[in-house]
């Protein structure tokens, strides 16, 4: 007992040498470089180097931290990398190191995105939140229907609308397909090969074609449907895949237990479904964010991705990149709501 | 064949065959199995392995189609019974519902209220002692208690006939002997009509009024014993030497058809 709690002390001993050891030698390489006068010149492979010390050291650190500290540990990493990079970013930028222009540091993006977020642009008549601030004044002067043409200059409402209708039209009937495909061989063995071709068609590649089923082919109609396209693909497929892996035992016991038809779809397909069902909405949502802000470059008056487009037309790149920011911070939020509707539906899943 | 003359069968199978039709041609499953059960008889059906006793026990819960003969089950004129009602293997129990909504799901899909359902499953649920896991997810218990839930899913659904399906081929050694005695203190209660399939000969001599046993390819039956020890029964009853005797008469037939059932598999 004393000699194995002997031997972890020495690891532990060991450990801390080598975590102390890697962080000078990280500390020493850039002085030794900062007063040889190299350090420009070296700059790229000595932060490279850093990094990879960097890995290491986490991983040594991993190793000593307790079981009780482990989840702030692992919060730590997960955070702490992004806010380097950012930082390393910055500093690059200051220095000279990355060229401020095409590439304006982590402050200039935020400046940036406070500036669209705050700002109305009188050229493109849009904002990007929609001045919400405004709110009191324009329903004062016309009422409910001046809020509306308020909210309509925003990007960002424009987007969401596109994604969220686009997610719902598609994602319902796919789910509805997918269950039919799924417990029917005959629909399958029909669908299943042409469902396949048009999966991997770029959604994007068929805009022309699905805006020309409208009589405004500009509207919002065209880029709506081409989401609930590509949604409805990709939910039919997983559904279908979803069905077919339930355990057959599962529909035996529902049968012998007396479910009629629709409750065998409400006590055991849908349910049994549900997992593979959810991985497939977490796919199709990145898809139909990738499809939206496509179809926003090509052709938008507003939503995230023209504002995002427009402003690299306009050769303003820092606005550019806080278009970029906004998107990754719809992606994080409709993610998370997905978790959160996946938490309700699936209470049995941990 | 030694079928006794039974006034009114519960369950009667009269020459009931099963063919599948492959690739390779018709493959006969079972072939002229003709046998009645009893009211509140408890048969056991034990055979080598793919002798078609699965086959037969779906064909009698009507979840698979029979290609020959008939199977009956006998309800009284009034009764809204369900005619049967299987215990899967573990797995069935469904992890999407709790411990009460699986136990209370045969009454539910007949349009139960829910308040008389809830009170069933829990008159169940305590005789099982599982009151305390009602509101847990199956992945938050044991097997043992999972299966415990399978089977009282079963006998709060009140059928005609309980069939049963290797309901404990799935758990370990001490777990099956602990859920053995409890099927038998249940039974011993309840006194229903069980058609329980085995794999598992010690089982089959424990539980069983009589022992079908079944020839493989294709599942016929090869004989039928009539296990005259006394009830009732528990752990204790292994230790009997008319157990043993039973056990080591059965397995010289048993284990001559495994052997055959080997041979032709390869």
């Amino acid at each position: 007992m004393t000699q194995q709690t002997g031997v972890s002390a020495f690891r532990h001993d060991a450990n801390r040498r080598t975590i102390v050891l890697m962080g000078l030698s990280v500390v020493l390489t850039h002085l030794l470089l900062l007063v040889s006068g190299a350090w420009f010149a070296f700059a790229w492979p000595a932060i490279g180097m850093s990094f990879i010390m960097l890995v290491l050291i986490c991983e040594r650190i991993g190793r000593l931290v307790p079981a009780s500290q482990r989840n702030l540990y692992e919060r730590s990493l997960a955070l702490g990398f992004p806010t380097v990079v950012l930082s390393v970013w910055q500093l690059g930028g200051d220095l000279g190191l990355i060229n401020r222009i095409w590439f304006p540091p982590p402050s200039e993006i935020g400046k940036a995105l406070w500036s669209v977020t705050v700002n109305y642009d009188r050229f493109s008549e849009t904002s990007l939140l929609g001045r919400p601030w405004l709110i009191p004044s324009a329903y004062q002067e016309g009422g409910f229907s001046g809020v509306g043409t308020l909210l309509s200059e925003s990007h960002l409402l424009a987007t969401v609308m596109r994604v969220f209708s686009g997610f719902v039209l598609g994602a319902i009937p796919g789910i509805f397909v997918g269950v039919v495909m799924g417990l029917n061989q005959t629909v399958r063995l029909m669908l299943d090969t042409t469902l396949s071709a048009v999966y991997v068609l770029p959604k994007i590649a068929i805009f022309p074609i699905v805006m020309l089923m409208f009589a405004d082919p500009f509207g919002e109609g065209p880029k709506i449907v081409v989401v609930a396209l590509s949604v409805f693909i990709l939910m039919a497929i997983n559904t279908m895949a979803g069905v077919r892996q339930i355990d057959p035992v599962f529909l035996m016991a529902g049968r012998n237990y007396g479910a009629g038809h629709w409750q065998m779809l409400r006590h055991v397909i849908l349910p049994g479904a549900m997992p593979v069902i959810f991985a497939g909405l977490r796919i199709a949502l990145g898809t139909a964010m990738i499809v939206v802000i496509s179809v926003e470059f090509l052709r938008a008056k507003q939503g995230v991705g023209f504002m995002t487009f427009y402003y690299w037309e306009v050769l303003v790149p820092e606005k550019m990149y806080a278009g970029l920011v906004v998107v990754m911070a719809m992606g994080i939020l409709f993610t998370a709501t997905l978790y959160w509707l996946q938490k309700r539906l699936m209470p049995w899943r941990k | 064949m030694d079928t006794p003359t039974v006034v009114r069968p519960k369950i009667s199978a009269k020459h009931v065959g099963k063919i599948y039709d492959t690739a390779d041609g018709p493959f006969v499953a079972v072939q002229d199995f003709s046998l009645d059960v009893a009211e509140g008889e408890f048969v056991c059906i034990v055979g080598p392995s793919g002798c078609g006793k699965s086959t037969f026990l779906r064909m009698a819960a009507g979840l698979e189609s029979i290609s020959s003969g008939s199977i009956n089950i006998e309800a009284a004129p009034d009764s809204d019974k369900p005619a049967n009602s299987v215990v899967f293997q573990e797995y069935a129990v469904f992890p999407w519902k709790t411990v009460i909504e699986n136990v209370s799901f045969g009454l539910q899909m007949r349009g139960i209220s829910e308040k008389e359902r809830t009170q069933v499953a829990r008159y169940w649920l305590d005789r099982v002692g599982l009151t305390k896991f009602a509101n847990y997810y199956p992945h938050q218990i044991s097997g043992g208690m999972k299966q415990r839930v399978s089977i009282i899913r079963a006998l709060a659904n009140d059928p005609e006939v309980l069939l049963m399906d290797e309901p404990l081929g799935a758990l370990d050694a001490q777990t099956r002997v602990v859920l053995q005695e409890e099927l038998l203190r249940i039974w011993e209660e309840t006194r229903k009509t069980v058609l329980y399939i085995t794999h598992s000969l010690e089982e089959a001599v424990l539980l069983g009024d009589r022992v079908v046993l079944m020839s493989a390819q294709p599942g016929g039956i090869l004989d039928i014993y009539h296990i005259d020890l006394p009830r009732p029964r528990s752990f204790e009853t292994t230790t009997l030497a008319r157990f043993s005797e039973y056990r080591a008469l059965i397995w010289e037939k048993l284990s001559a058809e495994v052997t055959r059932a080997m041979e032709m598999q390869e």
